[in-house]
């Protein structure tokens, strides 16, 4: 058992687990954060991405004991004061998800890579997005969504495009 | 998905880490990104009792050059390494090679140091490491030594590590004036790894190669030398003529393995293919 | 649309109200369900293919601290088999079904063969580890051909030479003639390779039993929860439908594999009876793939006679359908009337016979995928006419354009004992097609880059399909078990407010969004005045769920047919207290008033509100605003389309860029072009993943070579190009709507789309036909002859 003190979120947690426990259980199990889900078990799918101190990682394969002391976001914690973040509008405005299952975490993932590359072109957003799979778009709208929340961060002026 | 219960120990720098694995013995297993090592735990391919966590650790972590050395930390990230202007400059084809792992999330945890010491026969750097003809520095209670490159890859999944040594540093040459040096891999659609890696780097003086050294990852067992390949390169004027001499002899010095994604007969096939795209990756480098 | 709908919402691109939810972490998908006192199950799996049962230990597992209690397939004996409710129909089915754990024999890896509940997920897969099972092994078929061979193992002993059912449809003696005399025939072995459905979301199922009323709930990741209730309570355990609720959450996408039904919802119910507490199952991606039903996996050999001016004039199939090791809630049926019955496609075909052998094999379950029986079809004759047209020397195109059914002979029957297609003009699909991927020049810049050592290759694919499978009456024949009509509740708040209740169900479709502009037009409403409610057989009409393409033909017809119930009562009663007719009555804005007198208005609260109170009704009314409709549909409707695709090879290493995917889509009436194209991405996606990745592979053992993401190849975003979708619209004259469906039309025209252009680009080495995947190293031996 390893007691590990966390911020999820912004808020902070103690808590015992045990020392198998991987981080994507932790979040799901015992701080009932369940947007964060899992699909495989060989850290292919990407659906439990999270971002641990800025960075994204699958919370599958990630101990929650490595994470004592550090900063964890999920999807519960990405829109502020009640705004969607411009992925989450992105993904809704451009029909970038379906049954929604991988959402969190490919929208996890797309926050790092625009973190990291504001102005990405198409295919950089595609080999971006290697670590997560989606069943059900076949990514053609994961792409725009993406797009689109890449324009509005960097403060241009966006919209769906048409269908 | 769930793993055997196992204890899980912090190490917070190298030192520490070498009592807790003397103190736990053969039960021990370290783990640094784990991205090798959770996965099999989860479908309980593999059961340490012990997890000795040297990830994040200070001691194994820096990048520098030091005169014609480019020393990289265990510890360090693909990321960290793919991103970084120090490696980038010093000697590219690690960065490139790295930015090539996985996916991000992969790049974020996994570590130089963790892709050596597993030494997977799918593992990208284990072909560029060799290609490079770099070193590793192991510690132990008792000390540390060097490994050279062609020394560390034993076989499938086993190294020329102890048990009771940890990989410290990673050494790789800086590349010089008249050296080059590429990586070139068809990927496995699914898990990413290479089905063929195939790394090369030369050495061009007064338009003739010097030195040549080759090696292939994925196709085979582990990472291997392809010294055939490089005997024909060198003394050449490294044209598309030599290149496709020496690319036709890649893979003559290996085992082959074959399965569901590749049989042996392609394998040996794109290792040529491959061979000459980063000979010749490398050669305009060397030629620039 | 009706003409008093001031502002339509038919047509309209609009987003998703489904999304909220899920895009901020706040969906409810099985494995975020929670109960008080819930256990866990995990469950033990047969490592052998084929094996008797001797022995299981189950003694150190149960003695685990945490552990509740270990069950194996004995233990559950008081409770029948999972049904299967659709046998071919009119032909002698040898029906083997699995029960909810194997008892003396498995028959495939992953068969179920014990089950630890557990206080905790971990504590349960840790006591699977303490279990010892003695098997001894029997001899192995994977290969549904093999399996029907003198000498192969035998599964079942109702079911000799390993055979379901021989099924057979068409002519077959004026096909063998038109085949024997023809001046061209071309034959092919095709193989539709056995595919591993993935939705990202895996299965599993929690079971609730409160023994004070004797109440089940079960929470299972379903695309047909009413089903689900009917098929557990009536033939498995044999008690009242009222007994059970069946809840699907949010689901995490399905393609056919959560329409059925499984070991797991029988063994957490069961369980949960015995132990008196909820038990929650959810699979990890391994048990999905080992054990969740699979797709596909056909053998066929396929004679395709014609002219030598490119006239089709007969077609011969032989398949053997692999089932795997039990049927499957409705495998038979996909495999012959799903397949067999359209296996002509797009063409008028005067003489064409077909033999299905089904087989059991010991290798998962195989039943509907995206698609179930129809991208199967498609592939096949999409193959065959290509190599046709590369027998002949004939543009591809121009050998579908000769034998396209023309657009006069709809409704048409294609000779297979299917109903006749509903409508059709597929000349201009195939020429919009032609026509957004630049043919002709594409076509001149193949030449060139031939010439230049570059391989090009341009894929045709025309295809028709089958949706909203109807009438039950029909289906019936065809050895369906149940009805194939879907339900719609109308109902209206004191509010305003318009309930719509549905046994239809999204899992992606998003028909919670389609519906609501639907009834918002039919009722001249406010769209967000419109609340659609589904998945909970409790406080939903019984429905036959979301597959099949069949939520908007007949779910959306249920509910227009409900809402214009809703209006006539509504009108009536409106003309009452306005004191005018009837028919004067006009719907906009969510009032009723009368034409000509906009002030004379009664809002839909005041005339619900009016009919909940249900004084002063007319003679001959009764009280509320409330209408249910089953609706079973007089037909199928028939989706069509022409896909084009671009691709290049690379002969040395074999691999494959695609280049352009150019979509043509007939889907007849289009309520959310934006959710259209959606379901169109998709399903184009998963088909071109069956071309060129996905691949299900068992060895000679029976072990699944690829039970794991890292070896089964779903494409990640970067191995898919962007897609150029476009329609032609032929409404649909099935039902009121105009629709027929989108959700399977780009699976079932994608494959072969993908198929004959590898195919095209390797023409010049010779290649006529190549087996799915295509990957790079079948190319690149290909490309060496």
């Amino acid at each position: 058992m390893a007691r590990i003190t966390v911020t999820v979120n912004g808020k902070s947690h103690t808590s015992d687990v045990e020392d198998r426990t991987l981080l994507v259980h932790y979040l799901r199990e015992q701080l009932n954060l369940t947007g964060t889900h899992i699909g495989c078990d060989t850290s292919q799918c990407g659906a439990c991405v999270v971002v641990v101190d800025g960075n994204s990682v699958k919370s599958c394969t990630t101990l929650a004991a490595r994470c004592d002391h550090a900063s964890v976001t999920t999807i519960e914690g990405l829109a502020q004061d009640g705004n969607l973040h411009p992925l989450q509008e992105g993904f809704w405005e451009c029909h970038g998800l379906q049954c929604g299952f991988c959402t969190p975490g490919m929208i996890m993932s797309a926050y790092d890579l625009l973190q990291q590359n504001p102005n990405p072109s198409d295919d950089e957003v595609r080999h971006g997005l290697e670590g997560n799979l989606c069943r059900c778009t076949g990514y053609h709208n994961i792409v725009r969504a993406v797009q689109y929340a890449a324009a509005k961060m960097r403060g241009e002026e966006v919209s769906a495009p048409n269908v | 998905m769930i793993p055997a219960a196992f204890q899980y120990v912090k190490a917070n720098s190298v030192a520490e880490a070498l009592v807790l694995l003397q103190q736990h013995g053969e039960d021990a297993k370290l783990v640094a990104g784990g991205h090798s090592l959770i996965p099999a735990m989860k479908l309980r391919l593999s059961q340490p009792s012990v997890l000795i966590d040297i990830a994040g650790m200070a001691d194994l972590k820096g990048i520098a050059v030091n005169g014609a050395e480019l020393t990289i930390g265990a510890g360090e990230t693909y990321h960290a390494i793919a991103t970084s202007a120090t490696v980038k400059n010093a000697c590219g084809v690690v960065a490139a090679c790295v930015g090539q792992i996985g996916d991000i999330q992969v790049r974020n945890c996994g570590t130089i140091g963790g892709a050596l010491a597993h030494s997977d026969p799918a593992a990208d750097l284990t072909a560029v490491f060799l290609a490079l003809g770099g070193k590793v520095t192991a510690q132990s209670a008792n000390g540390s030594r060097q490994i050279a490159a062609d020394d560390l890859f034993v076989s499938m999944l086993t190294t020329a590590l102890d048990s009771g040594e940890i990989l410290a540093k990673v050494t790789v040459p800086v590349l010089q004036k008249g050296q080059g040096a590429a990586y070139a891999k068809l990927k496995h659609p699914a898990s990413r790894y290479a089905i063929v890696g195939v790394a090369a780097m030369v050495t061009i003086s007064n338009g003739v190669v010097t030195a040549a050294r080759v090696a292939v990852t994925g196709a085979g067992p582990q990472a291997v030398r392809q010294a055939s390949c490089e005997k024909t390169l060198v003394g050449s004027n490294g044209d598309a003529a030599a290149v496709k001499a020496a690319a036709a002899k890649a893979g003559d010095d290996m085992d082959y393995l074959g399965d569901i994604h590749a049989s042996e007969e392609y394998r040996r096939a794109m290792v040529q293919v491959y061979a000459a795209r980063a000979l010749n990756e490398a050669l305009a480098q060397a030629r620039a | 649309m009706t003409s008093e709908t001031t502002t339509p919402m038919i047509g309209r691109a609009i987003k998703r109200r489904e999304d909220p939810k899920l895009i901020t972490g706040q969906g409810n998908f099985l494995d975020d369900v929670k109960l008080n006192g819930m256990t866990h199950a995990a469950v033990l799996r047969s490592p052998y293919a084929h094996a008797r049962i001797l022995s299981i230990d189950t003694q150190k597992a149960a003695a685990l601290p945490g552990v509740v209690a270990v069950f194996v397939g004995k233990d559950l004996l008081d409770v029948n088999p999972l049904p299967c409710a659709w046998p071919a129909g009119g032909f002698k089915n040898n029906m083997n079904t699995p029960r909810a754990m194997a008892v003396d024999v498995v028959r495939f890896v992953g068969e179920a063969v014990a089950v630890v509940i557990a206080e905790d997920r971990f504590i349960a897969r840790d006591a699977l580890d303490l279990i010892d099972v003695d098997y001894e092994p029997l001899a192995v078929v994977v290969d549904p051909e093999k399996a029907t061979q003198p000498g192969a193992p035998q599964l079942h002993e109702n079911a000799p030479n390993n055979v379901v059912v021989e099924w057979s449809a068409g002519n077959r003696e004026g096909t063998n003639r038109a085949v024997a005399s023809a001046e061209v025939v071309v034959k092919e072995r095709i193989i539709n390779q056995r595919l591993m459905a993935t939705p990202m979301e895996t299965r599993g199922s929690i079971a609730r039993y409160e023994s004070s009323t004797n109440e089940f709930t079960l929470w299972t990741s379903s695309q047909a929860p009413h089903v689900m209730r009917l098929l557990l309570t009536a033939f498995v355990f044999g008690i009242p439908e009222t007994k059970l609720r069946v809840i699907a959450p949010n689901v995490g996408g399905g393609f056919g594999q959560k329409i059925f039904v499984y070991p797991d919802m029988v063994f957490c119910m069961w369980i949960s009876r015995k132990l008196g507490r909820p038990v929650k199952f959810v699979e990890d991606r391994s048990e999905n793939f080992k054990s969740s039903t699979h797709g596909r996996d056909h053998v066929t050999d396929v004679e395709l006679s014609g002219t030598r001016d490119g006239k089709i004039t007969g077609l011969r199939v032989k398949t053997y359908a692999g089932l795997g090791a039990y049927l499957s809630t409705i495998a038979p049926g996909v495999a012959t009337t799903l397949y067999g019955r359209i296996v002509t496609g797009v063409y008028k075909i005067p003489n064409v016979s077909i033999d299905v052998i089904a087989t059991y094999t010991n290798t998962a379950m195989v039943d509907a995928y995206r698609g179930a029986g129809r991208p199967e079809a498609s592939y096949l004759i999409e193959r065959i006419v290509d190599r046709f047209a590369a027998e002949l020397g004939m543009d591809p195109a121009e050998v579908r354009r000769r034998n396209f059914i023309p657009p006069t002979e709809f409704p048409y029957d294609n000779g297979l004992g299917l109903l006749p297609y509903d409508s059709g003009n597929y000349a201009p699909a195939l020429d919009k097609a032609l026509a957004n991927v630049g043919y002709a020049d594409l076509r001149k810049e193949q030449a060139t880059l031939r010439a230049q050592g570059r391989y090009l290759g341009i894929g045709i694919s025309s295809y028709v399909e089958i949706c909203g499978v109807a009438p039950t009456a029909w289906a019936n024949g065809q050895g369906w078990g149940a009805g194939l009509w879907e339900s719609a509740n109308v109902r209206i708040h004191l509010t305003g407010q318009v309930v719509v209740t549905t046994g239809s169900l999204p899992h992606g479709q998003g028909v919670e969004t389609t519906f609501a502009q639907i009834v918002a037009d039919e009722l001249g409403v406010p769209y967000d005045s419109v609340l659609i409610e589904h998945s909970d057989t409790a406080g939903t009409p019984f429905g036959y769920g979301t597959y099949g393409s069949r939520s908007l033909a007949v779910g959306g017809t249920a509910m227009v047919k409900s809402a214009r119930k809703i209006k006539e009562k509504a009108k009536r009663l409106a003309a009452h207290l306005l004191e005018a007719n009837p028919e004067d009555m006009i719907f906009a804005d969510g009032k009723i008033s009368v034409k000509g007198s906009p002030d004379k208005s009664k809002t839909f609260g005041e005339i619900a509100l009016y009919a909940s109170v249900g004084a002063s009704m007319p003679e001959g009314e009764e009280p509320f605003l409330d209408e249910t409709t089953y609706y079973d549909p007089p037909n199928c409707t028939f989706p069509f389309g022409t896909h084009i695709s671009v691709v290049e090879v690379f002969p040395d290493t074999g691999a494959v860029e695609v280049k352009r995917y150019v979509a043509v889509d007939d889907v007849g009436n289009i309520i959310n072009p934006r959710i259209v194209h959606g379901q169109l991405h998709g399903g184009i996606a998963q088909g071109m993943a069956q071309a060129l990745y996905e691949n299900a592979v068992y060895d000679d053992n029976g072990q699944l070579l690829t039970g794991t993401l890292m070896d089964y190849a779903i494409p990640n975003a970067s191995m898919l190009p962007d897609f150029e979708i476009s329609h032609t619209v032929t409404p649909s004259p099935v039902n009121p709507l105009g629709v027929k469906g989108a959700g399977e039309a780009g699976t079932i025209g994608s494959a072969q789309c993908i198929m004959n252009a590898v195919i095209d680009a390797l023409s010049p080495f010779g290649v006529r036909h190549m087996q799915m995947p295509a990957t790079p190293e079948k190319i690149w031996h290909a490309t060496r002859g």
